[in-house]
């Protein structure tokens, strides 16, 4: 781990108010489809953990619903996400949570795209090459380092 | 007396170290009883144990000491001559001072101290000579904590029992006291120490007595426990909490005004902490020291406190919540918090303390001054910011609870707010002769400022509140024509007018809000001190009831004009104003029956309903009116329907007859019910159907027949036995008057005569709608009645019952269910000649054998041998309808004596099984029948087994519409639990025994049935349960039209799973489970299923690891097609599933 913190002193937001859900009725429709959309997702991934604080990513904005695109007749979703400081080195751990979450969370026919919301970190174009990099992606969980860091942060977010 | 070797043993067992606690306390007990028992004397004990209690070695001293203290103590009603008691007082005052053997000394000292003065008491010379050794011999705060409570209860029980003989000692006391409680930790002796000065405070009440000069030092040991921060860790199970601690220190702090120069300070100062519950202890210790100190000493305290209140409102205050209901608008959005409260109780003492003042301070003070002020900027409730909204509540807290405590203070706030008020919203005096000055109404159109608004109405509101508390009040305001009185009523006119525009105008539901509450407030003062005539009166329920009828699609201003109204319909029940109630009956029940009765379609009818039930829930009186009135309503609507079958009627009647039995006849009945009411509106919907002898009812208002039925049957239950008794005896009388049921011929049926009473059957073949609606009404009857209630002609009822069950009257069923429930047994007696008891009744039904003999009567046709019956049976298709009904019936009855836990249930359940299909009847079938369908003419039908099977479900569910409480069933404990343990060997034997797959499909689902509705405490203890329940789940998921069985089963599976035992169970069968939920993962008919089965997989990876593992891959492959599901739900349940069993590995 880093000795010293990348950010020591984060701005905490206050989290948005969960999706509360419908009391099942017997006259809602049995076999109509609710297709993924933008706040599922944002429900995976909004209580995954800060790498370096115990704050969660949505505390920290990282992540906002609006940051997220999902197109499910197309199987497709992209999440843009901010790091906390422009040099910030645990983009890419960020990152990868996000993307290993998504993996588990969505139906396999899903393609995932991670990206560094642009001019929000020094390094943009590396890291999202970095991330949507599949032989790195599994190089990176292949490292038990890494995974444990990864499981830590995910945590908070199978609740 | 015992031998003394004995006793030495005893001694010697208690005193040594090496024994055991309970063995020691064995012993104690022992000694003691034997000088309960007069074998053993005092004296002898002492002597006994001379050695011990002398003896030099600390260990055993302090043992011997202690037993004879304890032996003391557990005789605290054995009676002692007087030398004892002394000499025994002496040696433990004496043994004061061994601090190595303490502790016998402090049980024997207060042992003996506690004593009544029947078993013989401490005199006081010897509790002063203890109380003076204590003083010079102990150092309390180096003891340890129960020796040092010991002490303490033991100067608690000197001060509190013998303050004479402890007073004199005077200043040596104090100061012993002082120092054994300086620096106390320990909670439990917190709670003596706090008390004990209390106690000391109250032995020396002189201000200039030997106290004074120590309540420096007494305060600086108490003030340093304020305010009281707790943090006992949960283990230590005390039963101390930080409330009784800080009561405790409360009243310690109070106990005495010479604390008044140090407390006040301290509580002042420690009110501005940022600790919330700092704040809150400082507002309630000022509160009681306030009270306990006097107005004299907190005086020159005043407007320190004052401005410490007013900080307290203002910084406590929490900025305005979100939610937007019309309750939070009462706050101007600002919850209700503990400081506020607080704060809000002390100003009300502080005033009711020292009336001028705090009132001079309010009222001179900036803020709310400065509000005043500023308030006409405040035009409507949206444009205040928030800061003004705040300050404005606050100033709205602070003169209402300064109204509200005293009629001077009331007095005070009116003269110097209320004109000042009322001039910014342009309202003038009315004049003494009542007319008004030409441009009030000029004024009138333009909006009132929403601040004033709330100010007025907050005064008025706490004005109302003052006066309607108490009695002596409101009389001497009147006899003394009080300022605010006087000033209220020369207002009222144009307030009542101003309110009402508001009303009239306004859009904004800030301003609807108090609009309403102010003349709400208005209207309820108690009636002699209203400050309004009984016109202005009339003219505010006229205002409302124009809202009601006129401006429904408004729903916020609807909805709080009928809660006004119902309050002042409460309010002037309550205060018996006789004057003000017949106004309201005129203006408001008779207005809003009336609406009902009409045919006026403009305003919606469930509104209609809802603001008349609304009204009458305010007062029984005003209920009597309206259920008068829907009454009448319905009994227009009914003949309507009968007369010209208009559909228009059978649908409002429906309404009505809803709206009766849901919220009418409970509220009724609730509230002290009025027989005559519950009684007539059975009776005349009798006499209805009695007098309408042409009925053009349509086949398709069966809903209306429901409505109906359920009405009569809710009406019936609330009514007493002698009620009952009338209404089945006129039921009857239109029932047997009707040609179709031939009540008569079946009172003379005997068994034998078949074959007539199938003829008798014929004629109900074909009944008139009027007939129907004749025989339900009377089922719902009998399905109400109490158990003592007596029906007439029970035989022929039965008989009737039983064959208009046939034709597929389900009710009939319930009827009868509910009759056998109810009936009396042989012992109760008869002394009427149809009267039957339930034994007999159980014959006639158990003898028609409805179910078996269409059966056998066609089975007998396809034999061709009696060829007589083929008129009875005119099809196949018929016979097997017929047998579904006699099932139903059947089951219906088999309830009924369930609930009872008679022993007939096994026969009914008998039937039941035998219709379920038994593997030699399957085995004899000829294979040429390809499918079951075609075999119904050598077998039954599926169709009817399926309904055997789920008869156990009609056995087990709990109904609505029959036995139940509500229609008085006589129900026995866990009739469920005992039914499943019963049947559960009988099913499982049967289903091990079948191997055909449709038999045993019945066979799962009368299982399903019966254990799903079974308590989850039942089912735990039956293991082995388990393989069946999953294949019944496996079963119930091929039918879609089993899907909610299927829910309720799974839903058992999933208890079980999260249940320890259960657990066990599932640990056993892992593999079995793990297949069938992951089949129920896709199940396509019902989200939830899907939903609970994962959930139930999420359980199950807690198992032990070796069970579970191998299955872990097959879970994983059945739960990433879950993450596709359509549902969302489903899906977030998936994500978690997953995840468990991913990190199995």
């Amino acid at each position: 781990m880093v000795s010293e913190l990348i950010n020591a002193n984060p701005t905490v937001y206050e989290k948005k108010e969960r999706r509360a859900r419908s009391a099942p009725s017997d006259y809602a429709d049995e076999y109509a489809v609710e297709p993924i959309d933008q706040p599922e997702v944002f429900d995976h991934i909004r209580d995954i953990k800060d790498p370096e604080h115990p704050y969660s990513l949505e505390e920290l904005k990282v992540i906002t619903e609006d940051a997220i695109e999902v197109d499910d007749k197309q199987s497709y979703v992209r999440v843009t996400f901010t790091p906390t400081v422009e040099h910030c080195s645990m983009a890419t751990i960020i990152g990868l949570c996000l993307r290993v979450k998504l993996l588990r969370s969505l139906p396999s026919r899903y393609k995932i795209d991670i990206r560094v919301a642009p001019g929000s970190h020094a390094s943009e174009a590396a890291v999202n090459k970095q991330l949507n990099d599949k032989e790195r992606v599994a190089a990176a969980l292949e490292n038990p380092n890494l995974v444990d860091m990864v499981d830590e942060c995910l945590a908070p977010s199978f609740g | 007396m015992a031998a003394p070797g004995q006793l030495i043993q005893l001694i010697e067992s208690f005193v040594s170290l090496s024994r055991s606690p309970s063995q020691q306390a064995a012993s104690l007990d022992t000694i003691a009883s034997l000088v309960k028992n007069d074998v053993l004397t005092m004296k002898g004990l002492v002597r006994e144990m001379e050695m011990y209690l002398t003896a030099t070695d600390n260990v055993i001293r302090a043992r011997g000491i202690l037993l004879l203290g304890e032996v003391l103590l557990s005789l605290p009603s054995k009676p002692l001559d007087n030398t004892t008691i002394h000499s025994l007082m002496e040696f433990f005052t004496d043994r004061l001072a061994d601090w190595k053997a303490l502790r016998g000394a402090l049980v024997g000292c207060l042992a003996l101290m506690r004593r009544k003065s029947t078993a013989g008491m401490v005199t006081s010379s010897d509790a002063k000579a203890a109380a003076h050794c204590f003083l010079q011999d102990l150092q309390v705060q180096s003891l340890g904590q129960h020796d040092r409570k010991l002490c303490f209860e033991l100067l608690e029980c000197l001060l509190e029992r013998y303050p004479s003989a402890v007073a004199p000692l005077g200043d040596e006391l104090i100061y012993g006291i002082c120092e054994a409680i300086d620096a106390e930790k320990d909670p439990q002796c917190l709670m003596l120490t706090f008390h004990i000065v209390e106690l000391l405070v109250r032995l020396f009440p002189d201000p200039s007595g030997p106290l004074a000069s120590f309540v420096g030092d007494l305060f600086e040991i108490l003030g340093c426990y304020f305010p009281i921060h707790f943090t006992h860790p949960k283990g230590e199970d005390l039963d101390i909490k930080r409330d009784d601690l800080a009561r405790a220190l409360m009243s310690a702090l109070s106990s005495t005004p010479l604390f008044e120069p140090f407390a006040i300070p301290l509580l002042l100062e420690k009110l501005s902490s940022s600790l919330p519950f700092a704040k809150v202890d400082s507002l309630m210790y000022l509160n009681s020291c306030t009270l306990k100190y006097g107005a004299e000493r907190m005086e020159k305290h005043a407007e320190a406190i004052w401005l410490s209140i007013k900080d307290a409102i203002y910084t406590s205050l929490q900025g305005p919540a979100l939610s937007s209901t019309s309750e939070y608008l009462d706050s101007l959005g600002f919850q209700e918090n503990e400081i506020a409260r607080e704060a809000l109780a002390l100003l009300q003492q502080v005033i009711m303390q020292n009336n001028g003042l705090f009132l001079g301070f309010i009222i001179k003070d900036e803020d709310v001054n400065m509000i005043l002020n500023t308030v006409t900027h405040y035009e409507r409730y949206n444009d205040i910011p928030s800061q003004g909204k705040l300050k404005l509540h606050a100033v709205g807290c602070i003169l209402s609870i300064s109204t509200k405590s005293s009629i001077t203070s009331c007095n005070r706030v009116f003269e110097s707010f209320f004109p000042r008020l009322m001039e910014i919203l342009g309202l003038s005096v009315r004049n003494s002769s009542g007319v008004h000055s030409p441009n009030d109404n000029h004024l009138l159109s333009k909006r009132l400022n929403f601040g004033v608004l709330y100010l007025c109405v907050e005064l008025l509101s706490a004005h109302r509140d003052l006066i309607a508390g108490s009695k002596e009040i409101a009389s001497q305001y009147v006899s003394a024509f009080e300022t605010c009185y006087c000033m209220l009523q020369s207002y009222s006119t144009s307030l009542t007018k101003a309110f009402c525009s508001t009303l009239a105008t306004t859009p904004h539901d800030a301003h609807i809000h108090f609009g309403v509450k102010g003349l709400q407030i208005l209207a309820t003062f108690p009636g002699d001190v209203s400050p309004i005539p009984i016109s202005e009166f009339e003219k505010i329920l006229i205002t409302f009831m124009s809202i009601i009828s006129v401006n429904f699609s408004e729903t916020l201003k609807w909805k709080l004009a009928l809660k006004a109204l119902v309050n002042i319909g409460s309010f002037i029940d309550r205060y018996h104003e006789s004057e003000k109630v017949s106004s309201y009956m005129g203006l408001v029940v008779e207005k809003i029956v009336s609406l009902v009765s009409l045919d006026d379609l403009t305003m919606p009818f469930p509104l209609k309903l809802e603001a008349i039930s609304g009204i009458g829930t305010s007062g029984l009186n005003y209920m009597l009116n309206i259920v008068q009135g829907l009454e009448e309503a319905i009994y227009a609507n009914v003949s309507e329907v009968y007369v010209h079958g208009n559909l228009k009627s059978a649908e409002i009647t429906v309404r009505l007859l809803e709206c009766y039995s849901n919220k009418v006849l409970p509220w009724i009945h609730d509230n002290g019910g009025n027989e005559g009411v519950l009684l007539r509106f059975p009776v005349n919907i009798w006499n209805q159907i009695e007098s309408s002898v042409d009925f053009s009812v349509q086949v398709q208002e069966k809903e209306l027949l429901d409505a109906m039925m359920t009405a009569m049957r809710h009406a019936v239950a609330f009514c007493t036995e002698e009620s009952q008794n009338k209404i089945i005896q006129k039921a009857y009388s239109i029932l047997s008057l009707s040609t179709s049921f031939p009540l008569k011929e079946f009172t003379s049926l005997t068994i034998p005569f078949q074959l007539d009473w199938r003829q008798l059957t014929q004629r109900i073949d074909n009944l008139s709608h009027r007939d129907e609606w004749i025989l339900l009404l009377f089922a719902s009857v009998v399905i109400a009645v109490r158990p003592q209630t007596h029906i007439p002609n029970v035989k022929g009822i039965l008989y009737l019952f039983m064959t208009t069950l046939l034709k597929g009257y389900l009710p009939a069923g319930q009827a009868l269910g509910s009759m056998v429930n109810k009936m009396g047994t042989k012992s109760s007696g008869s002394e009427i000649s149809s009267d039957c008891t339930l034994e007999e009744a159980l014959d006639i039904i158990f003898q028609m054998k409805l179910w078996n003999q269409i059966h056998s009567l066609c089975s007998g046709m396809a034999n061709g041998s009696e060829m007589g019956d083929t008129d009875l049976c005119p099809s196949v298709a018929n016979n097997r309808l017929h047998q579904i009904h006699a099932i139903a019936g059947l089951s219906w009855i088999g309830k009924g004596l369930l609930l009872r836990g008679h022993e007939k249930i096994r026969d009914v359940t008998k039937i039941f099984l035998d219709f379920l299909p038994s593997n030699n009847r399957m085995d004899a079938l000829p294979l040429k029948h390809h499918s079951l369908e075609n075999s119904f003419e050598h077998d039954l039908h599926p169709s009817v087994m399926k309904s055997a099977a789920d008869a156990f479900r009609i056995l087990m569910s709990d109904s609505e519409v029959c036995l139940n409480r509500e229609f008085h069933a006589i129900i026995r404990p866990l009739y469920k639990q005992r039914f499943f343990s019963t049947m559960m060997p009988i099913l499982q034997h049967l289903i091990m025994k079948n191997d055909s797959s449709f038999s045993r499909s019945m066979l799962y689902r009368a299982f399903a049935h019966i254990i799903s509705d079974t308590p989850l405490i039942a089912i735990l203890s039956e293991a082995k349960l388990l393989p069946i329940l999953l294949d019944c789940l496996s079963m119930l998921n091929k039918d879609i039209q089993d899907k909610h069985s299927l829910y309720r089963l799974l839903l058992v599976l999933s208890g079980i799973l999260t249940d320890k035992n259960g657990q066990k169970a599932a640990i056993e069968n892992a593999r079995l489970v793990v297949n069938c939920l992951t089949g129920l993962i896709a199940y396509p008919h019902k989200m939830l299923v899907r939903e609970t089965a994962i959930q139930c997989l999420v359980a199950m990876s807690e198992l032990p690891h070796a069970r579970i593992y191998p299955m872990r891959i097959q879970v994983l492959r059945a739960i990433s097609k879950a993450l596709d599901d359509p549902k969302s739900a489903v899906r977030r349940e998936a994500v978690r599933c997953r995840q468990a069993w991913a990190s199995l590995a």
